[in-house]
């Protein structure tokens, strides 16, 4: 700040001197103008803020956890949907369930599988949180209350969320489910049960599928695996992992026997990251700050100089 | 009254005059009884019920909210079409303390004022609808910033501004209590206040875009681009000046006895100053919509319902209006750059909603409608600012008031002095 208060004073002085004789008519105010300068310098304070608001990148991605799911093994038993809700105190799902009805996560269900009837006959898919790399959530939620973990899980911490819900407004999944019937709501969803990461363990889920539909480890490895799984099998897979690129990359990884928009998963969504939507104009943020003040405190004074060079010439006349 | 000048008040007695006179101030000026007060307030009341509800039993009580249409009306229409109408007060205080138009002096102080309560009630029903409104500090005490977020921005340049609107206004509260002193110190900080709240407008205006750009295969294409921003801000500009000139339509009957002659005998030529900006603005607009449309090659859409929705937005209701504000201002025909006014108004209504509710998740099976009680909620926010702003027009300077102290006109006249002497 100081650094600006003494750019703008060299200016004010230089301008002075140009100004020469018709400098007194200004009558310079000298507070005027520091106001106006500490009001700059507020403002490139606030720049700075924003400028080092880039997420930074504690970890390297590749040390990231990932899920992969493989939809040609999961027979659609629901037992992931039972794991979830024990591990997360949440009710237990219904135990029957028409499966003809797609059914979307709720407050108190951050998992469901649905079955979609495709090309290749029924396959089943489960639907949480994707966990982005670079998550919509996180860099919409003005509290930080969603928060992406170094190692990868996206969590929701309840004392600083002010339930605006923009990250619903943000997440290309409709993943962030609000409590619309609580006096005290939150914003649920799968937090991959970042708790039992802590302590060394998988997530519910993946320890509760029966058939390794689900398998935890470092995403990287995944990846690996998954692509493994498509050379070896290349007729069985699609040749894609759906999350590889994403939405800028997602910690769950899809392999599927047919397109995944057959899944109910979105292929339109783009390979970028959706903070990378925001950037330019938060980009733009700092720069109007230092720059408008001064363009207009420029603008005003020149307006005013006008103005008084008219009455003068008036008076003069007169 | 006076508690600053005066040679060694007795404060004692300075308190319980001040006291004296905030009560004799409080007390309402002219009859309860009218149609307008008790409908508001009955308006007010049940909305009271309905908040009570509200925060006993969540927003799902009350709202048609959902987990597809987390925003709504109260965000929709309350906040961003709020905001958008209240941009008259960062355009002219542009005009009058930076570009020295002298001309639009006169309604600076009820525009500052308009905006000033739009920031403070439709910024403020933001609480009704945040879920835990309790945190709505956490983003200003500092213990989390959520800095690469459009709303961390928008939220802070919403108090700032309504900070600087106060300091701007501040001449006018200052005149009112007799505060000599103070009116001077508040005064000399206006320019400072106008710049920086110059500055605030542009991001916020522009911000208020910017959230949705994430929200990027929800909006309908026809309403998302990556120029949102840039839409919401040059819409802003003929919003606010819109208001600004249907308000004072209104003003001017209502509250007659309290207008200026200075402005009485100016309100015809500002209106039409104001309607000559406002239609340039609009033709920027227009411009940059066709841009938009064209470069985002959504011709296919046209032919849809939407589509047809969306050229009615344009032409009804932006086109349009354009073309009476010229008309009026050429023609010197006020009444009809009122009728434009009302018409570029419902316009931004449009824009703001198609936006933000009616084209958000257009694609879903099940559209979002606003509840009665929503509505009730919206139209007491609208109803209780109403009230403030009345209450403090007809007690402070505000449509009549010395615009000699100020600014330019300050400085002029001290020249003048000079040259005088």
């Amino acid at each position: 700040m100081t650094g600006l208060c003494h750019v703008t004073q060299r200016g004010e002085g230089r301008a002075k001197q140009e100004s020469g004789g018709e400098e007194k008519g200004f009558r310079m105010k000298r507070r005027d103008w520091l106001k106006t300068v500490c009001a700059t310098g507020g403002a490139t304070l606030a720049a700075t803020g924003l400028r080092a608001a880039e997420p930074a990148e504690a970890q390297p991605v590749s040390d990231r956890v990932g899920v992969l799911v493989d939809t040609t093994k999961c027979i659609g038993c629901r037992m992931c949907e039972f794991a979830c809700a024990r591990a997360n105190d949440l009710p237990e799902p219904e135990q029957q369930i028409d499966r003809a009805v797609r059914r979307d996560t709720t407050p108190d269900q951050w998992t469901v599988v649905n079955r979609y009837e495709t090309e290749q006959g029924v396959v089943y898919r489960k639907q949480q949180c994707m966990h982005c790399l670079q998550p919509a959530c996180a860099s919409a939620c003005l509290t930080k209350a969603m928060y992406r973990t170094p190692d990868g899980p996206v969590i929701w911490r309840e004392s600083k969320c002010m339930g605006c819900r923009f990250c619903m407004v943000s997440c290309p999944f409709d993943v962030p489910k609000f409590e619309y019937d609580s006096p005290v709501p939150k914003i649920q969803k799968c937090q991959l049960c970042w708790s039992r990461l802590q302590e060394g363990e998988q997530p519910a889920c993946v320890a509760g599928c029966p058939t390794g539909a689900l398998k935890f480890g470092k995403r990287r490895d995944l990846l690996d695996e998954a692509r493994d799984r498509i050379y070896h099998a290349p007729d069985k897979y699609v040749h894609h992992v759906y999350g590889e690129g994403e939405v800028g990359g997602t910690t769950w990884l899809y392999l599927s026997p047919v397109p995944f928009d057959q899944l109910g998963l979105r292929t339109d969504i783009g390979n970028t990251a959706f903070p990378t939507y925001t950037r330019e104009f938060l980009y733009a943020v700092p720069l109007v700050l230092t720059l408008a003040p001064p363009f207009l405190l420029a603008l005003s004074r020149a307006s005013r100089a006008r103005e008084v060079a008219e009455e003068e010439g008036e008076g003069g006349e007169a | 009254m006076h508690l600053v000048d005066g040679p060694r008040p007795d404060l004692r007695a300075e308190a319980r005059r001040f006291g004296r006179f905030m009560l004799q101030e409080l007390k309402p000026k002219g009859p309860l009884l009218t149609p307008f007060n008790v409908i508001t307030g009955a308006i007010i009341l049940l909305s009271a019920v309905l908040l009570t509800i509200r925060f006993t039993k969540g927003l799902g009580a009350i709202t048609n909210l959902s987990q597809d249409v987390p925003w709504g009306l109260w965000i929709g229409f309350d906040v961003i079409t709020g905001v958008a109408f209240a941009g008259g007060a960062y355009v002219i205080v542009f005009m009058v303390y930076i570009m020295g138009q002298e001309k639009y002096h006169p309604i600076v102080r009820v525009t500052v004022l308009n905006g000033f309560l739009a920031y403070v009630f439709y910024a403020g029903a933001l609480l009704l609808d945040l879920g835990r409104p309790w945190n709505v500090i956490n983003p200003v005490i500092g213990n989390s910033f959520g800095v690469s977020s459009v709303l961390f921005l928008v939220a802070w340049h919403f108090m700032l501004y309504m900070f600087a609107q106060f300091v701007e206004f501040s001449p006018a509260v200052a005149e009112w209590l007799g505060w000599k002193r103070v009116r001077k110190v508040l005064g000399a900080m206006t320019l400072g206040a106008a710049i920086f709240g110059i500055t605030l407008s542009i991001l916020h205006q522009s911000g208020l875009g910017a959230l949705y750009l994430m929200a990027r295969d929800k909006v309908h294409p026809l309403w998302y681009s990556e120029f949102i921003p840039i839409l919401f801000l040059v819409s802003s500009i003929f919003a606010g000046l819109s208001l600004v000139i249907f308000e004072g339509s209104i003003t001017h009957k209502v509250f007659h006895h309290r207008v200026g002659r200075r402005l009485a005998a100016t309100h015809g030529d500002i209106v039409r100053g104001l309607a000559r900006i406002c239609a340039g603005a609009m033709f920027v607009y227009l411009f940059a919509q066709i841009l938009v449309f064209v470069h985002g090659q959504r011709w296919e859409y046209l032919g849809t319902g939407l589509g047809w929705w969306y050229l009615l937005e344009l032409v009804g209701f932006v086109a349009v209006p354009a073309g009476l504000y010229i008309y009026g201002f050429r023609n010197n025909r006020v009444p009809v750059i009122r009728v434009a006014a009302a018409l570029a108004l419902v316009g931004i209504v449009l824009n703001r909603l198609n936006v933000t509710v009616i084209g958000f998740k257009w694609y879903a099976a099940q559209r979002y409608v606003p509840t009665w009680m929503e509505i009730v909620v919206t139209l007491a926010v609208i109803s209780a600012e109403l009230w403030v702003f009345r209450w403090v027009i007809n007690r402070m300077p505000v449509l009549d008031f010395d615009m000699s102290e100020s600014g330019h006109a300050q400085e002029r006249e001290e020249r003048a002095g000079v040259v005088a002497a």
